[in-house]
């Protein structure tokens, strides 16, 4: 049979063999050891035509309950948020998705520009002086800002605050295991990060202090004390954000922040299971040439035409090699892409409304549901679109009977935090209407 | 020919939007009641105000000033540019895939989880591996993935092993993920005829060897035909062997990784398996290890008990987490697609065809091109702009010039070893119509070497912009917009 992606006919074979000058293919491989051959077909189900390739993946896809059947309350790093409908029409033109790294800036103007736009966008938002053009997902950016900060201090100490999304935690702790830096975690009090305790942790070893604001719990932190507090010490302070809050919460930038990263899901990625995502790494001018990851920066040819290029190649594995304090290099350029798209879509009204209602409806959700019995809330600090409230039955239990109605529940935090057992972490974005959030409240309170 | 186009910011206009968004439904409360006044934005971020029909056109604007894989020709060596099928993005987007929560329960994503689970005994079976994680984001993700496993068998052992060795041809990823990896590099020579030193190796080895990082076809696209010695020499000494995935689109079906005797590999699936690279990412770097190495895998691992699958967090060994979920799942899915669309034969014939491109190219540029190995190459070829230097003509005006009759260059200047290097990766997915065009042009562009010296250097004349300020850009770095 033939293969739809393959174009040679076995007389194109034939003629190329012809004027290689070899009898057959094999003699190409001569090269091969014969003993370490694979003397049998690759034990793979057999080729499958189109129709029976979409069959077969069609009903994969049926086996899993997608947010388009049931009302998403689910957050904690991943978000149900609005999707403009622009966004896949551009991310889908080949030119852009079927394209290699822009290393032949001539003929890749197009998505150096794009991702020059992305560079500023995340700028504006996070008010840092530079960022590049994306990291894997939010968590390993975390670990690559602290690595960053480790670097540029020359001090091997991390302290991360406990409400800190535990996913971050636990890449951080993998990174730094093998790279040599040590990392301490700093409790909570009502929500938010332990001050006092924060600060008798911090030591003239201190490189970084990682906070998340709003944290995994939702709560807003008090960034602007906190980066008081490490630059006390000589340590930067490194900011996880989510980027949807800055429509509405103070940039990092204005409050003294010196790394910013988060995850950039919300701005206009699919769900997906979990990736493709996109982590944004922004920092102070400062730290420019100490950035891990691509930078695209502006220049002009030599008739004064303004062009983008890839730029402080110097940081970079290809040319520093073993020198290199980031190995990334394959990015996530259409995730950033896609990013760019979003902001410039819902623009400077579109991108405060989406903060505003997701805090409004957040907040109506938390007002509704501490009317329920068995239903508590947890901690009184300002919280974004994400509360923890206490239940009077476990959070497996209540979820199994939420999906039964059609909803996807909170998270069990239990599984993540000693002492929140029956504490569920839930989620509300701009896109839950009210009568979604009335569903989930008398659907909790029919439970519990 | 537009030869610039607006900044977004630059088409700004208060009061457009390309947006309409619902009324908010819920009954509200002042912000300030919600959130203290200290902790919200002073003023909004400065983010464009255009209309829908102008950011349409911005954007697609922006795509044709870029060239993609469904645009032309992509011969770039090591990168492995095929055709992207159609089919496999419009799978991606299917609802159960797409619209999924990585943390709802698996008893609601049990076909995700399904085709996670049966992607990794693919990968295994491919590879001649014993179990495949899909974690990591990329290929150099999927490499500082196994250089961690290799040090957490190694201390589960009680061994200190802190050096990995790389072959001078190595990609630059090899000796950046060793250095995160808190390892150190020693680098080895290669042969004359571009193969491992053996005799540097056996010099190089020791009781601190952690691991040799290898790619075979080599970056020279050339086979290490040694390989079994080199694996005998590394595991004599106490060391593993890490295969670099970049180049397995020479040998999938034909020879595995794992019966050459490497312990770990990364697969590249944005390069192998037909995912696009998105200009320059979302990839995909599975990480395939022999049984000896299971026990570190990254948590979560994807359990089956014959019936349910689960996610699998009680890994006491395990070398812990290295993304937020579990790897870059839409990229899984289009490769798990092609991967049934081509079956074990066709896998085999991609390699097979990727192999007899790149031979063909070879034996139909040498005349007019110097080429450093006499041998037959496997899915990409080495040539040099040796026979042009005389005329002045460096390999980056080659490049440049091939922009001018439409094609991507190659991979120029790597690996580093060779002087002027143009490393050219057909792929299987192009015909011998295209390749005839392609060595065409590289054919007119020697005889104007000879002819006309001036046309080469002043390449490429029909581009969007002309040959780029890089030193201006990287001196004074203008990386964001400023109004």
């Amino acid at each position: 049979m033939g293969w739809s992606y393959l174009p040679h006919t076995d007389n194109d074979r034939k003629a190329m063999l012809a004027a290689i000058g070899v009898a057959a293919t094999d003699d190409l491989f001569q090269d091969v050891p014969a003993n370490l051959r694979l003397n049998r077909p690759l034990d793979l189900p057999p080729a499958l035509s189109e129709p029976e390739l979409i069959k077969n993946l069609q009903a994969l896809a049926k086996a899993n309950i997608s947010m388009e059947d049931a009302v998403c309350f689910l957050g904690a790093g991943a978000y149900d948020h609005f999707i403009p409908s622009v966004i896949d029409h551009i991310i889908r033109r080949s030119e852009f998705y079927t394209a290699y790294t822009q290393y032949q800036p001539e003929i890749a103007q197009g998505y150096l520009q794009a991702l020059w736009e992305f560079q500023s966008l995340i700028c504006e938002i996070t008010g840092m002086a530079v960022a590049n053009a994306s990291m894997y997902d939010g968590g390993t950016a975390v670990a690559e800002a602290a690595m960053m900060a480790c670097a540029a201090s020359g001090r091997n100490k991390v302290i991360t605050a406990a409400a800190v999304h535990p996913h971050y935690r636990n890449i951080l702790e993998s990174y730094g295991l093998d790279r040599g830096f040590i990392s301490s975690e700093a409790g909570f009090v009502d929500g938010v990060t332990d001050r006092d305790q924060l600060e008798k942790m911090l030591d003239d070893s201190t490189a970084a202090v990682i906070i998340q604001s709003p944290n995994f719990f939702g709560s807003i932190e008090d960034i602007k004390t906190l980066a008081q507090i490490a630059h006390a010490r000589g340590a930067y302070l490194i900011t996880v954000v989510d980027p949807i809050s800055l429509g509405l919460l103070e940039s990092p930038g204005a409050l003294g922040v010196d790394i910013v990263v988060g995850e950039g899901q919300g701005l206009g990625l699919a769900l997906a299971y979990g990736g493709p995502y996109l982590g944004f790494f922004a920092a102070t001018e400062k730290l420019m040439r100490k950035l891990p990851g691509r930078i695209v920066g502006q220049t002009q040819d030599h008739a004064g035409n303004r062009g983008f290029v890839l730029t402080l190649q110097a940081r970079e594995q290809h040319i520093r090699r073993e020198k290199a304090t980031s190995n990334i290099c394959s990015n996530q350029a259409l995730c950033a892409l896609t990013a760019a798209i979003y902001l410039s879509t819902v623009g400077k009204q579109g991108f405060r409304e989406v903060a505003s209602q997701c805090v409004q409806k957040a907040n109506y959700a938390y007002r509704e549901l501490q009317k329920l019995n068995g239903c508590e809330v947890v901690f009184s600090a300002p919280f974004f679109k994400e509360f923890v409230v206490r239940l009077s039955k476990p959070v497996a239990k209540v979820n199994k009977a939420l999906r039964a109605k059609g909803i996807v529940g909170g998270l069990d935090l239990g599984s993540y935090y000693p002492g929140m057992d029956n504490c569920m972490l839930l989620c509300v974005t701009e896109k839950r209407s009210k009568a979604e959030i009335d569903r989930l409240v008398s659907e909790m309170g029919a439970i519990l | 020919m537009n030869r610039n186009q607006a900044i977004i910011f630059e088409m700004s206009v208060p009061g457009r939007q390309a947006l309409n968004l619902p009324q908010c439904d819920v009954p509200t409360l002042e912000i300030e009641t919600l959130i203290p006044a200290e902790f919200l934005r002073k003023a909004d971020a400065q983010l464009p105000e255009v209309s829908q029909p102008d950011l349409i056109r911005h954007y697609t604007n922006l795509s044709k000033r870029n060239f993609g894989l469904d645009s032309g020709f992509y011969p770039l060596g090591s990168c492995t540019m095929k055709y992207n099928p159609k089919v496999n993005e419009d799978v991606a987007r299917y609802p159960g895939f797409a619209h999924i929560h990585p943390l709802q329960d698996s008893e609601s994503s049990q076909g995700a989880l399904e085709l996670l689970y049966t992607m990794e005994q693919y990968l295994a079976e491919i590879a001649g591996m014993d179990a495949v994680t899909l974690q990591p984001a990329a290929g150099a993700h999927g490499e500082l993935a196994g250089l961690k496993l290799i040090r957490a068998y190694h201390r589960s052992r009680g061994e200190a092993r802190t050096k990995v060795i790389v072959p001078d041809s190595a990609h630059g990823t090899n000796p950046a993920s060793a250095t995160v990896c808190g390892l150190e590099i020693v680098e080895i020579k290669s042969h004359a005829d571009g193969s491992v030193d053996l005799e540097a190796l056996k010099a190089a080895v020791g009781p601190d060897t952690a691991a040799l990082m290898l790619t075979n076809p080599s970056t020279l696209g050339l086979f290490e035909t040694n390989i079994e010695e080199i694996a005998n020499i590394v595991h004599a000494a106490g060391g593993l062997l890490y295969y670099d995935g970049a180049n397995a689109n020479a040998v999938m079906g034909i020879v595995r990784p794992g019966d050459m005797g490497f312990d770990v590999v990364h697969f590249n699936l944005h390069k192998t398996f037909s995912t696009p690279h998105g200009g320059g990412g979302p990839g995909s770097g599975p990480v395939g290890v022999k049984k000896t190495l299971i026990p570190f895998l990254p948590t979560p691992v994807i359990a089956f008990d014959g019936k349910n699958y689960a996610l699998d967090y009680d890994r006491p060994q395990s070398i812990g987490r290295m993304h937020s979920f579990y790897g870059n799942f839409g990229v899984i899915v289009r490769a798990y697609a092609y991967i049934l669309a081509m079956g074990p034969d066709g896998l085999r014939q991609a390699s097979e065809d990727a192999v007899l491109n790149a031979n063909y190219c070879l034996s139909q540029l040498k005349e007019d091109f110097y080429s450093p190995f006499d041998r037959y190459c496997m899915h990409e070829c080495i040539v040099t702009s040796k026979n042009q230097k005389q005329f002045g003509v460096k390999t980056l005006d080659i490049a440049k010039r091939l922009l001018d009759y439409g094609y991507h260059p190659p991979t120029i200047y790597f690996p580093l070893i060779v002087e002027e290097a143009i490393m050219i990766e057909p792929t299987e997915t192009e015909s011998k119509e295209t390749l005839d065009g392609f060595i065409q042009a590289m054919r007119a562009i020697a005889t104007e070497a000879k002819t006309d010296v001036s046309q080469i250097l002043s390449s490429p004349s029909n581009t969007v912009v002309g040959r780029l300020d890089e030193t201006t850009a990287a001196r004074k770095p203008v990386v964001r917009w400023k109004a």
